[in-house]
């Protein structure tokens, strides 16, 4: 660290701040007590993603409340952004589309507070930081919780660089979900759990979002990891689309996620697609009908 | 404005004062370690040291000459200008130096693979040349419309045994290439190395890749003391990225007399919103790893860039650059086509050097700083012989890519005819950008 260092978003800030969480275990998390709730019913949390804006304002508030009353717990709402280096071919193109037609960062929060009117499920934001930044991270949260929102999942933002959004999101009582990924340390799977409120993303595969026709394998060790580093609550995403992929990520984490094959099915079908898909994949996450498996 | 005292230079990262960081997916956290702790060792090895030392010596042919250029400066009375020359460098620009580290660097870490984004097609030709050196896999990622406007670079690559991959996402070009390549490596970081090409990106880039670019300022320090007898008034370097900048500028950072100057593409001008001047009108985000200046629009989203030089097509800034700026150590203009390409086509008629286009950024920066000094009455035809003011320019690259690109500027090509040598695809697709 260098003298000019101004310290403002280093990791020993972050640290400070988890020990102020500690202190302060008031703060509701909506999202822990959707995945919660979810286990208490025997199920494993379905986690669906949906990005803002895609086809239209109307159409993508359709399908998030779609794929809300078909079984989904949580819906990550993703916002379109210029340079989205984790997404794959199929959420890139959407995204890129919605942008070309002129989206504005304001239709977020009003998609999220239509979607949290009509759906029980705990509605999280998705997005790349700069577009966070750029509003400011104190105005973005407070407009977030007032949405109705109840986090941020924060892709390219490790918790080294998230001093503002500690901050931000005790304040506003929102989830911060950071991602943990097969090839992090044990030192930084633990520094992530400790930085995460509602739940960790597990990281499936070292690879961008797109469907896979089987989970990784390694995606079990990248929850068994979580979990001994304390995460109560740790989902699995990227390149989960099927139901017996949730039925066996189920077997071992809290909650499995679901982007690109929505979004497909979104593209090709409409919001109607999306709630079909949804109570399909919802079946999946049912844990007593396992049956024999 | 941040107040900064004591030295400028060796800064560590990854911090430059706000700028800078790891603003990263979390995939890529344990590589970008990797790549510092190597990087950390081998910088103090002496046996990594003498490697990258003979290289540079007997392969890219460093020390690169310092050429005083009288005739291009024979309007400028009282100032004498110099070119420091790396497009005389093996590849034909500053780029293998850095390349030839990183590859190095690769090769420590076992990596068998080196993937690189590239704008211009310089960075891209260098790196294929270390991976064929080093026996390593190579693919670039070039944005489609450089692909087209750098055919021949294209076909370098390929020559050379690389892949290329044409991106043809957002706007296909540096930026697009940059986010493809960080895709590839997410993927693929078991085996692979991605070799940023410039002081952007993720800690350790921005202070690794000045590290092995710091050799340009170094060598042009030495040598204006011996052919001048005296520092420098003023260094010019073009800003893309900012490499060949941060390469130049930093022996001299601490030498308070000698002001720097960082040129940025201005593209059609900065007034149609068609540039690349990302301090100038920038403002600051993250973008691809670092807190820096970076053109985007209020939502945040990045606003495609403009430039003749494909090399300087590029939206942000490195992040020492952001803070240099800041701290009021450098300065930063931007320099649009029509400038640019008139000091492009005064290098060649005055001195028989084809500059790259992203240099003549510089050269024309030099040219308006003399101006400059002209109109302030600090230099005139009377200044006595040794009263003159110097300017070092950084002469990042050679024009021999950017041949077909000027000469449909300047009108040199007949209605539909194709230069001879295979420049005809470069030509026929070439977008619009450039008047005839
Ligand atoms: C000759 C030359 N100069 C300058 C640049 C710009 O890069 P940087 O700003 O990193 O020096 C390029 C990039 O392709 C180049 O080819």
């Amino acid at each position: 660290m260098t003298e000019q260092n101004t310290g403002q978003e280093t990791g020993q800030q972050s640290g400070q701040n988890t020990e102020q969480q500690v202190e302060t275990p008031a703060i509701r998390s909506l999202t822990s007590e959707s995945i919660e709730a979810a286990r208490d019913a025997g199920r494993t949390a379905f986690i669906g993603y949906l990005p803002a804006g895609f086809p239209t304002v109307e159409d993508s508030i359709e399908a998030a409340v779609a794929l809300g009353n078909n079984g989904a717990d949580v819906i990550e709402i993703g916002i379109p952004y210029s340079d989205p280096v984790m997404d794959g071919p199929v959420i890139q193109a959407a995204t890129s589309q919605v942008l070309a037609d002129g989206f504005r960062i304001d239709a977020v929060f009003d998609i999220i507070r239509a979607v949290t009117q009509r759906t029980d499920a705990a509605v999280v934001v998705m997005t790349y930081w700069n577009i966070v930044d750029r509003m400011g991270v104190e105005t973005f949260a407070r407009r977030l919780a007032e949405a109705g929102g109840a986090g941020i999942v924060t892709p390219d933002l490790v918790p080294e660089e998230a001093g503002a959004w500690f901050e931000a999101s005790d304040r506003y009582g929102l989830d911060r979900i950071f991602l943990t990924a097969p090839s992090s340390t044990d030192e930084r799977v633990e520094l992530i759990t400790e930085s995460s409120r509602g739940f960790v993303y597990g990281v499936s595969v070292m690879g961008v979002t797109g469907a896979r026709s089987e989970v990784s394998t390694a995606a079990e060790n990248v929850v068994a990891r979580a979990h001994a580093a304390g995460a109560p609550r740790v989902a699995v995403g990227l390149g989960i689309s099927k139901p017996e992929h949730i039925r066996e990520i189920g077997a071992y984490a809290d909650g499995a996620i679901v982007g690109t094959a929505l979004v497909a099915a979104l593209r090709d079908g409409g919001p109607a697609a999306v709630g079909t898909l949804a109570a399909e994949l919802a079946t999946g996450a049912v844990k007593n009908s396992r049956g024999d498996a | 404005m941040i107040e900064h005292t004591g030295s400028y230079q060796h800064q560590p990262g990854p911090y430059f004062g706000p700028y800078g960081g790891r603003w990263m997916p979390e995939s890529l956290i344990a590589a970008l370690e990797e790549v510092d702790r190597t990087f950390t060792e081998a910088r103090n090895d002496p046996e990594f040291t003498a490697e990258l030392q003979d290289l540079f010596t007997n392969y890219v042919n460093r020390p690169s000459l310092l050429t005083e250029v009288p005739r291009f400066a024979q309007d400028s009375p009282g100032v004498r200008i110099f070119l420091k020359r790396e497009d005389l460098n093996h590849t034909g620009s500053h780029k293998i130096n850095n390349v030839i580290g990183q590859a190095l660097l690769a090769r420590r870490m076992g990596k068998t693979r080196l993937i690189a984004e590239t704008g211009a097609g310089q960075h891209g030709v260098a790196t294929a040349t270390a991976a064929a050196l080093f026996g390593l896999e190579c693919t670039v990622y070039m944005g489609e419309v450089d692909t087209q406007r750098q055919a021949l670079n294209v076909a370098r690559m390929e020559m050379l045994g690389a892949t290329v991959i044409p991106v043809t996402t957002g706007a296909r070009t540096l930026k697009d290439a940059i986010n493809e390549a960080l895709r590839d490596w997410v993927a693929s970081v078991d085996t692979t190395h991605y070799l940023l090409g410039t002081v952007t990106g993720p800690a350790p880039f921005p202070a690794m890749v000045r590290f092995f670019h710091s050799v340009i300022g170094e060598e042009a320090r030495e040598q204006i003391l011996a052919q001048a007898g005296r520092l420098p008034d003023a260094v010019c370097a073009c800003v893309g990225g900012g490499s060949n900048a941060m390469g130049i500028f930093h022996a001299f950072l601490d030498d308070s007399g000698v002001e720097l100057y960082g040129l940025e593409a201005g593209g059609k001008g900065i007034s149609t919103g068609e540039h690349a001047a990302s301090i100038n009108l920038g403002r600051t985000g993250v973008l691809h790893g670092a807190r820096t200046y970076l053109m985007q629009d209020e939502d945040g989203q990045t606003i495609d860039s403009h430039s003749i030089s494909a090399g300087l097509d590029y939206p942000a800034v490195g992040p020492e650059h952001a803070w240099l700026n800041d701290t009021g150590r450098a300065t930063y203009e931007p320099v649009d086509d029509a400038e640019c390409m008139a000091a492009f086509q005064r290098l060649c008629r005055t001195e028989g050097i084809v500059p790259a286009i992203e240099s003549a950024h510089a050269l024309a920066g030099a040219l308006r700083l003399a101006q400059r000094w002209a109109d302030e009455g600090v230099v005139s035809a009377d200044t006595a012989a040794g009263e003159e003011k110097i300017i070092v320019v950084s002469l990042s690259g050679r024009g021999d890519k950017d041949v077909a690109t000027a000469a449909k500027y300047f009108g040199m090509l007949p209605d539909a005819a194709t230069p001879e040598g295979g420049d005809a695809e470069a030509v026929a697709a070439r977008p619009e950008g450039a008047q005839n």
